[in-house]
């Protein structure tokens, strides 16, 4: 996979992008840049306009207002050049149900304007990537779920691309799959690839990205380096406690011990700078069990992005 | 309203990626789709043929036989390009995803229409040429007036492809396309000289089918195949070429507003 030269142009730029579907906000004003070699993650619940985003920056949706550049092409003008640049893993699993693993690569490599010589010759490379070496005749109705959103992948790289999309690239995969999808794209950080992927799991973002964006009702509410993002917005440790009557003891004793607690069902979330309090109090409580743990991007994100569902 | 879906197309060689796709999932299934193509018009040819043609033995100085099967070719044309840009098309548009995975890569929307367009028109020619050669199989016209009928029966392909393309870009589920063959494609089978002289039809009617693409379709391909030269042959021709250039625009800018919200 070939090294980028130095005075290559911004992975992605975007500035004051907007867009309304029937006078509703789906993006409402996001700014964003990607710097060569990093993984950037979108975070935010179904709805948030991560997809939206996505598609803004492809060309394949035309902005109300804002700047997009992808691969120093202005977007939607040039995008079908840009995306010469840029390889795509969708949600939903579009993979040719009429080919086999191999003409899958093939006809996908065509549209890139590849010769079937070229694509043939990194076939062998891109199916041992995705962990599909020795299934390259298999038809796709043959494939798992798994197996198919490697496939995808290994489709987004078949023109060798700078930036890689990724929307929601790990859902409905067991663990195991989504480990070595992880796993794939930390190679592919590596090696200098640009990463941007869309995704509502928040250890996913922690320890795959550089840097996250959280997006609420089509805006950035919070941006950057994961641990930096945690420090920043809430306090570091956090013990949930569950069990009968956890309401009341929360109401009496985490509301003098903790900074904040939030109950959610039968938990008490209880935020503290310094736990030691909290745990005391715990001690002649034995019918609360416990979890004292640090404060992750999923609490932030249900800070800052409230607990009620989404659909 | 987006002033940009209404951009005219740009049209460029990339398509061919698209159509080669196209083709190679058709490739897997030949026989059986060659045999089908074949099948359906030549059980028109030979039952309508000689079992009507015991009863009207000649129309417009030839076998009645001859008559029906110049015109089955035109039909056969329309058909099987507008079968092609309708189901198959709105297969690979909604039910496999086909475009949105193509609109990934540096392909344009212009690019995968033009390609469903040519693709349908070049598998109409298919159905067309498979009459042709029964046609000469029998002894009904020359070989070398089937030969230069092909680009017309190409052209034919892409006029109804563009229709049903458009037709497809509107389509909310398969069930759609059946208000297009009842209400389009069936009456103007009838109306077209297929299998009688629009003149037989009563004044009133006889107007709107002049208007029909396919009796166009008819109107070129039956003199050539008999030997004599068309009339108006420019203005048939501006007709079908007319229809595609149109279509293909509406088509695409139907795309545009269904794909690139």
């Amino acid at each position: 996979m070939a090294a980028l030269s130095e005075d290559a142009p911004a992975p992605l730029e975007i500035r004051g992008l907007r867009k309304s579907f029937n006078g509703v906000d789906a993006v409402a004003g996001i700014d964003f840049a990607l710097a060569r070699g990093e993984c950037f993650a979108l975070l935010g619940p179904n709805g948030a306009g991560k997809t939206t985003t996505l598609k803004l920056l492809l060309g394949l949706s035309v902005p109300d207002a804002g700047d997009i550049r992808l691969c120093g092409r202005a977007i939607p003008v040039e995008a079908r050049q840009a995306r010469r640049h840029v390889g795509v893993v969708p949600q939903n699993d579009n993979l040719d149900p009429d080919f086999t693993v191999t003409e899958n690569l093939l006809v996908f490599g065509r549209y890139f304007g590849m010769s079937a010589a070229a694509v043939r010759s990194r076939i062998p490379e891109l199916l041992e990537f995705a962990g599909l070496a020795g299934r390259a005749s298999e038809k796709i109705s043959a494939l798992s779920g798994g197996m198919k959103r490697r496939l995808a992948l290994a489709r987004a790289l078949v023109g060798d691309p700078e930036l890689l999309v990724l929307d929601e690239p790990t859902t409905g995969l067991d663990p195991q799959a989504r480990h070595l999808i992880w796993e794939r794209l930390k190679q592919l950080v590596a090696l200098g690839k640009t990463v941007l992927l869309t995704t509502h799991f928040m250890d996913e973002a922690e320890r795959l990205a550089n840097r996250i964006a959280i997006m609420d009702g089509g805006r950035i509410v919070v941006q950057g380096p994961p641990r930096e993002v945690i420090a920043r917005n809430i306090e570091p440790q956090v013990v949930e406690v569950y069990g009968d009557n956890v309401v009341g003891w929360a109401q009496r004793e985490a509301a003098r011990h903790a900074s904040r607690f939030e109950i959610s069902g039968e938990t008490a979330f209880c935020y503290a700078d310094d736990p030691r309090a909290l745990l005391e109090s715990l001690q002649h409580q034995p019918a609360l069990r416990y979890l004292h743990r640090p404060a992750n991007l999923e609490d932030v994100f249900l800070k800052l992005t409230g607990r009620e569902l989404r659909d | 309203m987006n002033p940009d879906h209404y951009r005219l197309p740009e049209l460029s060689l990339r398509f061919v990626s698209v159509w080669r796709r196209n083709f190679l999932v058709w490739r897997k299934l030949a026989i059986p789709s060659i045999l089908g193509n074949l099948a359906d018009p030549l059980l028109y040819v030979i039952g309508l043929g000689f079992g009507l043609g015991m009863l009207v033995r000649e129309v417009q100085g030839v076998s009645y036989i001859t008559f029906l099967a110049t015109g089955i070719v035109c039909q056969s044309t329309m058909n099987s390009a507008t079968f092609e840009a309708l189901y198959s098309a709105y297969s690979r548009l909604a039910t496999q995803r086909t475009w949105e995975a193509i609109l990934n890569a540096p392909v344009s929307l212009d690019d995968i229409v033009l390609a469903e367009l040519v693709w349908a028109a070049s598998k109409s020619v298919l159905s067309g040429a498979a009459i042709l050669l029964v046609i000469c199989l029998f002894g009904l016209s020359d070989a070398w007036a089937s030969l230069w009928v092909l680009p017309i029966i190409f052209l034919i392909g892409l006029a109804f492809a563009a229709l049903g393309l458009c037709v497809t870009a509107l389509a909310p589920s398969y069930d759609f396309f059946m208000y297009y063959f009842t209400l389009f494609i069936t009456p103007m089978m009838l109306l077209s000289g297929v299998f009688f002289p629009v003149e037989q039809l009563p004044p009133a009617v006889q107007a709107v089918a002049v208007l029909l693409p396919l009796n166009h379709a008819v109107e070129l391909v039956r003199p050539l195949l008999l030997g004599r030269t068309p009339d108006d042959i420019l203005l048939h021709f501006a007709v079908l070429l007319g229809v595609t250039l149109v279509g293909y625009h509406v088509a695409l800018v139907l795309c545009r507003r269904r794909m690139i919200k």
